[in-house]
């Protein structure tokens, strides 16, 4: 007998008898205003960053204000073409190992964890948004959920090679729980929510 | 109402001042308390070394011992919750599931069934309190700090209903003292630490009496305060709440 | 029982000869402990969420085997391979195997509690294979020659001072620097050249999804991504009890996990692994080693449910106080205490026995698994299979002759006298141990039961 023959029928003989599933929770509905700060609390508060921004120009503006020294900017928003190379994905992961900033547009965020989902396809390639010394990814201000059961209603069906959720930048407190950002992933991770309301690069 | 008290076994050989004050603070509630002289001890002792075993012969003395009352009231949460947990016996199985049902840890038989409002007691000091794990995470005599509920504590409760006494809170303010039975011999070095650590809490917080509604666990720390020579004390909460200083 | 040379008791008492640093790692996981209240506070559904992820679990329990072949099912569709070990050899050998057909003798490994149970680094390396564990504690430890300590912060009884100086030896830091920036820093240089060099890279599973054939990692470094990302092979290693039903039911378990483990609301990264990347092989290894034989385990199935957030060993005040290599088994703590024994019950007959049964573990626990229970229960297996020293053997039966005969209870000596050298919590261990740190109150005039015979009675 394999070991999978062996495993599957030792478990259906010990297994006990069936069990339904519970219901699941929701979160807490509020309007977009009130996840947007919510989100924007929590992110902050776990080493990231947010700016509420009426469009790209801003996104362009603040990212050469936080980075005036960064040597490659890459990106997959066409808006950002004047700022960001847009490479094709079909590069070796390798390549990527000398971005200094990297621009992606999530799909949504989660109010209560500061989170932003992402699926490849938005990734220019799976390694970017991981290799870059910093991280800025940019959502709809509409495109924030309450909880991590709505993100899930959200994607329950979404077909994907590979998604994340990524909240802050990577950190480590493994030294005597000393917090210290920017572990082997990027150093600082921004969140651009984008807000038709918001002044032109409002700091808020 | 005929209550059968239940005095652990260290309780009547060490500490008969609790068993008596237990005892008093019953009858001036108006109980009919009766002490059943056959009776010797849980059983827990040999349980939690994993000899549950051979708790035959203390289970069926227990159920002989107090099956016929209306109620058993115990001065320790500890024992209580071993005989609701545990008590067995196949050949009078009804009956012990009757004496599981009926029997209490005193702080909770004074809150819960004869209700207490009042108390005829005066004890003049700051006092801190020691919550013993198995009266208030297995009898819930107190809400705990790991669960996200509302806040409650018969314990406190009841010392709010004696004069003159000062409450004193703790950094951690239900953290095991490491008696754990056999565990304070066995796990020497972590068991004392603990006792420490725990003495340290209260007397940084300018305690006078440390009480509890477990005994063991204050037989534990008391031997630690002794050997560090303080003059803080230890009180069971039956001395406290029937005390007239 | 034989006894060992070094049981649980004998380490923590080693560990406890240093009292500073006994208060030292205790204050900083009784913080850890604090960080997890604060987090939980926020969820307003907190204790329904517990409840929920419990609920999730039994089913899983209950159906483990269809959601497995449903998982491997829809696995294989995505592109991946899957393998099964019965124990721990045969996943090491299907490992080992992987590197050898690729020609591989280097590789990166992210956290995975499972290769710690397996020995998965001491085996390859005798294979002449080089592990480089990428967790920054992991690393730590792994330079240091030694275990992890703990499930999620691998490195907690390590002091910045030694970690500077295994840094200095290893990564040639300058000598003196303790700066956690500082060398966190280093690490990350030092790493970045692994992972960008890895051909292979092995991952843990923090729970793989039936429907869809998905698998979640979960870390804040970005360790387990920027491995798996970058090399040409990603093998990831998970327990059968991994696996949970669908995707949504992420959502509660997501928000349980890093707000038990650390009080982050949620891990920096919560990455899911469907499909390899064009042009890389994904292989998952889905692990027994004794987990079927503990689903039979009535009383201590539900210690399958864990998710391994550690909230466990933070809240304990022995863990606290004896430090994580006292339980001498890779999962330490409260859980780590009720899932060795079903592994071999002789080596961790101690476990059971090193807690107060306080309870707290149960309470944090986010799945609601009944630790504290579980390890009264393992006591009565242990000593019902014959693994409990002889001598406490006699001395239980001597206190159950006294303690069931009240007459010979009563008459065993004057008051007070037999209870100081019987007294039951000290069972055969005697007085000694009582005495060398504590004092015993004083045998009282009279014993209550002789005060009531006098005062009520006559």
């Amino acid at each position: 007998m394999s070991s999978r023959e062996k495993i599957l029928s030792a478990i259906r003989s010990s297994q006990p008898a069936f069990r339904e599933l519970p219901a699941l929770p929701t979160g807490q509905p509020a309007a977009p205003q009130e996840l947007a700060e919510r989100f924007s609390k929590v992110l902050e508060a776990i080493g990231g960053a947010v700016y509420f921004v009426p469009g790209f120009d801003a996104v362009a503006k603040i990212l050469k204000e936080l980075h005036p020294g960064a040597k490659r900017i890459v990106s997959d928003c066409p808006e950002l073409a004047a700022l960001a190379e847009r490479p094709s994905g079909e590069e070796d992961p390798h390549s990527f190992e000398d971005i200094d900033v990297t621009v992606l547009r999530a799909q949504f965020g989660v109010a209560e964890n500061g989170a932003c989902w992402i699926t490849e396809e938005r990734m220019i390639e799976r390694a970017v948004p991981f290799i870059c010394q910093h991280l800025a990814l940019v959502i709809d201000k509409k495109d924030i959920v309450p909880s991590m059961h709505e993100a899930y209603d959200r994607i329950a069906g979404e077909v994907y090679g590979f998604g994340t959720f990524i909240a802050g930048p990577s950190k480590t407190a493994d030294i005597e729980q000393s917090l210290v950002l920017g572990a082997h992933g990027p150093r600082s991770m921004v969140a651009f929510v984008l807000d038709m309301d918001a002044q032109d690069a409002g700091f808020y | 109402m005929r209550i059968g008290l239940f005095v652990p076994c260290y309780v009547d050989q060490f500490y008969p001042q609790v068993g008596i004050a237990t005892l008093e603070l019953l009858e001036k509630a108006g109980c009919e308390v009766v002490y059943p002289a056959r009776q010797t001890c849980c059983g827990q002792p040999m349980a939690n070394s994993g000899f549950e075993h051979l708790t035959k012969g203390c289970n069926e003395l227990f159920i002989s011992n107090f099956h016929e009352f209306d109620y058993i009231v115990s001065p320790s949460g500890s024992c209580v919750l071993h005989i609701k947990d545990h008590l067995h016996d196949p050949a009078r199985e009804a009956d012990a599931l009757n004496v599981r049902g009926k029997i209490y840890e005193l702080v909770e038989f004074m809150t819960d069934v004869l209700k207490i409002e009042k108390l005829d007691a005066r004890f003049p000091h700051k006092v801190s309190i020691h919550q013993s794990c198995h009266g208030q995470r297995g009898l819930k005599l107190a809400q705990m700090t790991e669960l996200m509920a509302p806040p409650f504590s018969k314990p406190v409760q009841l010392l709010n209903l004696v004069e003159g006494i000062e409450l004193i809170g703790l950094d951690r303010p239900d953290e095991c003292c490491g008696f754990g039975g056999t565990f304070c011999v066995a796990e020497e070095a972590v068991s004392v630490k603990m006792g420490k650590d725990r003495v340290a809490d209260h007397l940084k917080h300018g305690t006078e009496y440390i009480t509890a509604a477990d005994m063991s666990c204050l037989m534990h720390l008391e031997g630690i305060l002794h050997r560090q020579k303080s003059k803080v004390q230890v009180r069971h909460i039956a001395e406290i709440l029937n005390s007239r200083e | 029982m034989h006894e060992k040379t070094k049981d649980h008791a004998a380490l923590a008492d080693q560990f406890n000869k240093d009292e500073p640093r006994v208060d030292w790692h205790d204050e900083t996981l009784w913080w850890v402990r604090q960080k997890r209240d604060k987090a939980a506070h926020q969820v307003p559904d907190w204790e329904v969420l517990r409840n929920t992820a419990s609920g999730i679990k039994d089913n899983v329990l209950s159906n483990l085997g269809a959601y497995l072949e449903k998982f491997e099912e829809q696995a294989r569709n995505n592109g991946v391979t899957v393998h099964w070990a019965a124990d721990a050899t045969e996943h090491n050998q299907i490992i080992h195997s992987l590197l050898q057909r690729h020609g591989v003798d280097k590789m990166v490994k992210s956290k995975s509690m499972l290769t710690e149970e397996c020995h998965l680094n001491e085996y390859l390396k005798e294979q002449g294979i080089e592990v480089i564990d990428t967790d920054l504690g992991e690393r730590v430890v792994q330079l240091a020659g030694e275990p992890p300590s703990h499930i999620v912060l691998p490195c907690i009884h390590k002091k910045k001072e030694e970690i500077g100086e295994i840094f200095h030896e290893h990564l040639g830091t300058p000598a003196g620097n303790a700066d956690p920036q500082f060398l966190t820093h280093a690490a990350r240089l030092h790493l970045r050249e692994k992972f960008l060099t890895r051909r292979v890279a092995l991952t843990g599973v923090n729970f793989a999804i039936a429907q869809t054939g998905e698998f979640v990692v979960c870390t804040n470094e970005g360790n387990a991504d920027m491995g798996a990302h970058l090399a040409d092979v990603h093998i990831a290693c998970m327990g059968i009890e991994k696996i949970i039903p669908e995707r949504k039911h992420l959502g509660v378990f997501l928000r349980l996990l890093t707000r038990s483990a650390t009080g982050q609301p949620i891990t920096t990264y919560s990455s899911h692994f469907r499909k390899p990347r064009a042009g890389q092989e994904m292989h998952i290894v889905i692990v027994d080693n004794g987990r079927s034989i503990q689903l039979g385990r009535k009383d201590f199935r539900n210690s399958l449910k864990c998710i391994r957030c550690a909230a466990c060993m933070n809240t304990c005040p022995v863990y606290r106080r004896s430090g994580g290599h006292s339980y001498h088994t890779a999962v330490a703590g409260p859980i780590g205490s009720i899932l060795a024994p079903n592994l071999d019950m002789k080596k961790y007959a101690d476990l059971p026995f090193a807690s107060t049964l306080c309870g707290s573990c149960s309470n944090v626990c986010p799945v609601k698994i009944d630790i504290h229970e579980q390890l009264y229960k393992w006591r009565q297996v242990i000593v019902q299979e014959g693994n409990a020293p002889v001598a406490k053997t006699a001395a239980m039966q001597a206190m159950d002759f006294v303690l069931s005969h009240p007459s010979v209870y009563r008459t065993a000596g004057k008051t007070g006298r037999w209870f100081l050298h019987n007294a039951p919590f000290t069972v055969n261990n005697g007085l000694n141990a009582w005495y060398k740190q504590r004092d015993m109150p004083a045998a009282p005039q009279k014993s209550f039961g002789e005060w009531y015979k006098k005062n009520r009675k006559g």
